[in-house]
């Protein structure tokens, strides 16, 4: 489409419809940057990134406007409202975890519902050296808890291996499994991981129980602590980066291929050379491995952890993330991963208070009851329901599936969606 | 040891309770799975709500005074009846709405449905109870209240066995529905060839929202027996309570109806003595905490050992 309108305007070289991309994209960051507390100002922001992405230009263009509103723009507007910056952080850590989780459900077809399991492990590892907790059961002259802020590092790797343990652990004995009875296995382990957590406080004090563990050490860098809300921010940015850049390499590669084939049909794939159980493991493995990750970041940013954080909704969540975003896109997976978090922690907290302010008021009488920051299940439900009935393929659906499964076997307009998706990919 | 065997009986009688109300809640996972190939992952919300109607229902009555002065069987029928119907009603909505339109979506996708259904109706239960009556949480008037004591260590209470004996009813009633009558035929056909049985002129939809109504009757029975014996309900009782009861068909054998009557007996038995047993061979270390894992261990171990379940054939990939 864009093509042939450069060609009917040459004169302008741009069409109307990419300036005003640029003039909004433009606008929206200078606004907030002028407007550091207003909603909208912020929501225009984010939203920008979207336009960015959707906007046809060279990367080389793209790439440094999205670096400059990351790294400038941001960290600028946080130092004067740290609120915001802690809403991007914490949107950060879901769409690390969406496309974690994306690898696993989106690339593999595998559906885990106990994604947070891994998170968790991830997170208690950490918790337990940095506080003095591990004192209680390792008793050893050299060892000296909490160990020192520059240990965050190698944890991180440590907490990745320990994750993709544990997925190695469950997806060995229950990969045999169908689609739906392997998402129920799946939530069962996610429980036992919490429940356990939750109660190894006894023989032997491990994960100190439902108080949790506190204080956590922050990360060290050259003998600079990084304890303030910008230096997990910019901790957070360069996990994501590395995390996206590694699922859009694996989703190109061999690997990648050989989910998709196992996915889609997974005797074919299997009848093709495709191993099966290895493939699956991987998939396992990678996508909890990012977890665990980004469960050290967490607890390191939090400085406490407790089972509430890593409940069966935090799984939902991360899930309602990438339905809404888009199976098996990685871009789907950051955008539903962003609107989510946004949508939880800003327009729904804002009409909450809004709410309140106006009952105080006495110009509504609305009971305490309604606040709709309280109503997050309905929200994930209602995503997910209206997602799989209008459009299962998501806001930003892969390329590759538009020709697969997800599309073609729809109840309503199987053939022309079928065409439609071969012409989209073919453009 | 001598402890462990005065405190077995009471545990025994406390698994079957539970046990009794987890077969009623896995036959609406089993019947539907069987018309439908989907784990209807929001049927614990149906037996969730079914508590809450069953519960209103007799909160109703003893507001307006008629408990007192009704036999407590009979407040018990009413209020079953209220369960049933609310919980039938709503499953078959839940069909309508969430499933009937992505019925031959790839399988995943009404099952995330399910999921998303589930939890919209927790939190629907609880904005509407909290408006209503202002606390989302009910407790349920004790409708029977005597307790036959067989040795010190085994009280029975009376409404143990009203829920054992109400569950054996319908349960009964609902295998001779489905083995007997015209109806029961056409779901155990749908069950069996979606595509034939309509060439036999079986209206397909209707079958299948007939099964939803017939599954969440008896997950609203459940729920209704259920707040009949444990008295305080809230909207999240039924997350916990529904993977049990789906891990009783499973154990069972998903499609199975037998199979989901013995499983949840099994589970229920299993759960409430294992973790007994395990407290004592342990010393205390692994206590009723870990009565949810013990549940999902024996699910994991059917699922990688025997997934077609007691009574059930073996669940195998479709190609």
């Amino acid at each position: 489409m864009t093509a042939r309108k450069e060609r009917l305007f040459p004169a302008s070289g741009m069409p109307a419809s990419q300036i005003l991309a640029w003039v909004f994209i433009l606008g929206a960051g200078a606004l907030f940057y002028l407007l550091p507390d207003s909603a909208i100002a912020f929501i225009l922001f984010l939203a920008s990134f979207l336009v960015l992405y959707k906007t046809p230009a060279a990367p080389l263009i793209k790439l440094p406007v999205a670096a400059v509103w990351l790294c400038v723009i941001m960290p600028l507007v946080g130092l004067q409202n740290s609120y915001y910056l802690g809403v991007v952080t914490q949107a950060g850590i879901y769409v690390a975890l969406a496309v974690g989780l994306n690898i696993v459900v989106g690339f593999a077809g595998l559906l885990d519902m106990g994604y947070v399991a891994f998170y968790a492990s991830g997170a208690y590892i950490y918790s337990i050296f940095a506080t003095t907790q591990a004192a209680n059961f390792i008793h050893a002259p050299w060892a000296h808890f909490p160990i020192s802020g520059m240990w965050f590092w190698p944890f991180l790797f440590f907490g990745m291996l320990i994750a993709a343990l544990f997925g190695i652990l469950l997806g060995f004995p229950v990969l045999r499994l169908r689609g739906d009875y392997l998402a129920i296995v799946t939530l069962g382990f996610g429980e036992i991981i919490r429940i356990v957590l939750n109660n190894l406080d006894k023989p032997i004090n491990i994960t100190n129980g439902p108080q949790g563990l506190t204080p956590i050490q922050a990360p060290a860098l050259f003998g600079h602590i990084l304890n303030q809300p910008i230096d997990y921010y910019f901790i957070v940015l360069v996990a994501i980066l590395l995390i996206i850049i590694v699922a859009r390499r694996l989703e190109v590669s061999r690997i990648g291929r050989a989910w998709a084939a196992m996915r889609e049909d997974e005797l074919a794939a299997r009848s093709m050379g495709v191993p099966l159980v290895k493939m699956k493991l991987m998939a396992f493995a990678i996508g909890a491995s990012f977890a665990g990750a980004m469960g050290v970041i967490f607890a390191a940013k939090q400085t406490f952890v407790d089972p509430s954080s890593f409940t069966f909704m935090e799984s939902i969540g991360i899930l309602a993330m990438i339905i809404l975003g888009g199976m098996g896109s990685v871009a789907g997976a950051v955008v539903g991963a962003v609107s989510v978090t946004v949508l939880q922690l800003q327009i729904l907290k804002q009409l909450s208070d809004y709410l309140g302010q106006l009952s105080a008021e006495g110009i509504l009488s609305i009971p305490s009851q309604i606040d709709p920051a309280k109503y997050e299940r309905m929200i994930f439900g209602l995503i997910l329901i209206l997602m799989c009935i209008y459009r299962s393929q998501g806001i930003l659906p892969a390329k590759r599936r538009l020709a697969s499964w997800w599309e073609q076997i729809r109840v309503r307009g199987t053939k022309k969606e079928a065409e439609e998706g071969v012409d989209a990919a073919r453009s | 040891m001598e402890q462990l065997l005065h405190i077995l009986p009471q545990s025994l009688l406390d698994g079957l309770t539970l046990g009794f109300v987890y077969a009623m809640v896995a036959l609406g996972y089993t019947m539907i799975y069987g018309v439908m190939e989907l784990i209807n992952f929001a049927h614990s919300e149906v037996f969730m709500v079914g508590a809450f109607a069953g519960t209103e229902m007799l909160l109703f009555l003893q507001s307006r005074g008629y408990l007192s002065a009704m036999p407590a069987p009979v407040a018990l029928i009413v209020a079953l009846l209220a369960g049933i119907l609310m919980s039938g009603t709503l499953g078959m909505l839940i069909e309508r709405i969430a499933y009937r339109p992505i019925r031959y979506a790839p399988r995943l996708v009404p099952f995330i449905s399910a999921i998303g259904v589930s939890f919209f109706l927790q939190d629907a239960v609880r904005l509407i109870e909290g408006l209503w009556k202002n606390a989302f949480y009910l407790t349920a008037p004790t409708l029977f209240t005597s307790v036959i004591t067989i040795t010190p260590e085994l009280r029975v209470p009376a409404k143990s066995l009203i829920v054992i004996l109400a569950a054996l009813v319908m349960m009964l009633a609902l295998n001779i529905f489905v083995t007997r009558s015209k109806w029961g035929k056409a779901i155990r056909a749908v069950a069996q060839d979606k595509e034939t049985a309509s060439l036999m002129s079986i209206n397909v939809n209707s079958v299948i929202a007939l099964t939803f109504f017939v599954g969440g009757g008896m997950g609203g029975a459940a729920g209704t027996l259920f707040a009949t014996q444990y008295s305080l309900i809230d909207p999240y009782i039924g997350f916990i309570l529904g993977i049990k009861a789906f891990t009783a068909a499973v154990l069972g054998g998903i499609g199975s109806i037998p199979g989901a009557m013995v499983g949840g007996l099994l589970l229920g038995i299993l759960e409430s003595t294992g973790i007994v047993i395990l407290g004592f061979a342990t010393h205390g270390a692994i206590g009723i905490e870990y009565k949810d894992v013990l549940a999902f261990v024996i699910l994991i171990i059917i699922l990688i050992f025997k997934p077609g379940g007691i009574l059930g054939e073996e669940v195998r990939e479709k190609a």
